[in-house]
């Protein structure tokens, strides 16, 4: 028997992009040079994050012709984000045949209380999280890959590290509780008792988390590995940046070796200038996209 | 006797779980990152992941020349996917670097993308029946010469083959429990 759009599935292919990087890009020729640098996937977008914030208004599912140009032009997976509970532009993704489908907080919720049903989709899904309830949540209504959200499109890396110090801080506090601990723990977290009880069983997440919102250097990129990450996804810190070729090898190489101080240092050197950051506090309360998503 | 070791190539890709199914069996697995860590393993595995990128940073550390020599001195090297991939002598479309030391031609996303993959039962010469197989955006193989032995088709695509201490598989057992490849590879690895 022949089976397709099972979980082993789902999970797996993000299994086979661990120590990798995903790219956010808007054309073909962007998709090349990500693909050209030694991105394991891209993300196929109208606009990188901080054109999103500077834009403003509603930002929405990219355009099919923009995503389908970009899966012409690349052998390696494609990505493509579906507004938070927006479950119509996420089954046009799926018929478009992209690879993974982002629920993101990027783009403008259409749903404030329920996310997608992605037990309902033969594509996979990847969701954000700010700690280990919010992950669990996502993974119970069929998140099969996990990202910390951080702040997208900041490229501060500030609230990527507090996401991903969250989500560790929550499964080493799981891993000390009893067994009998966990049924108040599941009611903490918001999450069902047996996601609660298998993080507290294996001491890492069910599904495979990367790091997002921030990553401008390859140092960040280290820095989120060596927290753990077992990926991480560049967003405008790429193409917002002088020279972004050069900058995405030198992330991609970072993101392998992030142990080793004296190859990142190499890698480092020369890179032009990175995208201009935006300090957190900078930004109106209303306008964080990590607050969105429940 | 020492314990068998087994090293899996980490630049990328499902590294833990190779790991996790070597050390199942007693053996011991070996992340090797870089090239002069090839002379502590008795055997190398090559993951599945995304063939391009690791094959890009095979040339950036040196590893294309390191493995030729590795299996020049007779240590078997396993590929899935990906790895069944850089095996190849040649790939039926693109461009990308590859160790060129299987004669197999192997054609890359051949099952389509994302949605095609799928999982299947396999009968596997030599290693058992019923194998779980999981495919993910997988290559099948084409154009074997013949001093390959194909080991397994899925329907009449061929899926894994083997040439003297050469192993490739299409579909990657590390994602299943099941660890009669592994073990097989392992026997490969103790008679070399």
């Amino acid at each position: 028997m022949v089976e397709t759009g099972t979980l082993r599935v789902k999970t797996g292919l993000a299994e086979m992009l661990k120590g990798g990087v995903i790219m956010d890009v808007t054309t073909p020729d962007q998709a090349k040079i990500a693909e050209e640098a030694g991105a394991v996937a891209v993300m196929a977008l109208e606009r990188v994050p901080a054109d999103i914030r500077a834009a403003g208004g509603i930002a929405r599912m990219a355009d099919p012709t923009v995503i389908e140009r970009i899966m012409s032009a690349v052998t390696i997976p494609v990505m493509a984000k579906a507004r938070i509970g927006h479950f119509v532009e996420a089954q046009i993704l799926e018929a478009l045949g992209v690879d993974y489908i982002d629920e993101s907080e990027v783009l403008t919720p259409a749903d404030e209380e329920h996310h997608i049903n992605k037990w309902d989709f033969k594509v996979p899904f990847v969701c954000g999280c700010r700690d280990l309830g919010e992950a669990l949540r996502r993974i119970s209504e069929g998140a099969a890959m996990i990202r910390t959200k951080g702040e997208p499109g900041t490229g501060n890396i500030v609230e990527a590290v507090r996401h991903m110090r969250a989500v560790n801080q929550g499964i080493a506090w799981l891993k000390g509780l009893s067994n009998e601990e966990l049924f108040a723990a599941a009611k903490d977290l918001q999450a069902p008792y047996e996601l609660v009880k298998w993080v507290h069983d294996n001491g890492r997440l069910p599904v495979v988390n990367f790091s997002a919102g921030g990553v401008a250097t390859p140092a960040d990129a280290a820095l989120m590995m060596q927290l753990g990450a077992d990926g991480i996804f560049v967003g405008s810190g790429i193409f917002k940046s002088s020279d972004p070729a050069k900058r995405a090898r030198a992330i991609v190489l970072a993101t392998t070796h992030y142990n080793d101080p004296e190859l990142l240092a190499k890698v480092s050197k020369d890179l032009g200038e990175p995208m201009p950051g935006i300090e957190i506090s900078q930004i109106p309360e209303a306008e964080l996209m990590q607050e969105r998503g429940w | 006797m020492s314990t068998t070791k087994i090293g899996v190539l980490a630049l990328q890709g499902a590294v833990r779980e190779h790991i996790q199914h070597i050390d199942a069996l007693e053996a011991s697995g070996i992340a090797i990152k870089w090239p002069n860590e090839l002379k502590e393993v008795a055997g190398l595995i090559i993951p599945g992941g995304e063939s391009t990128t690791i094959g890009k940073l095979m040339v950036e550390y040196g590893f294309i020349e390191a493995i030729r020599d590795f299996h020049a001195t007779g240590k078997p090297i396993y590929g899935t996917c990906a790895g069944m991939i850089l095996l190849a002598k040649k790939i039926t479309e693109g461009d990308q670097p590859l160790l060129s030391l299987m004669d197999i031609e192997a054609r890359r996303n051949a099952f389509g993308r994302q949605r095609e993959s799928f999982e299947a039962e396999l009968d596997i010469k030599d290693v058992g029946h019923r194998f779980k197989a999981v495919f993910i955006r997988a290559p099948w193989i084409e154009n074997v010469s013949k001093n390959v032995k194909i080991m397994a088709e899925f329907g009449n695509i061929k899926v894994m083959a083997r040439q003297g201490n050469l192993l490739a598989s299409a579909f990657h057992p590390e994602l299943t429990g099941d660890l009669r490849i592994h073990k097989y590879f392992l026997g490969m690895v103790k008679e070399a």
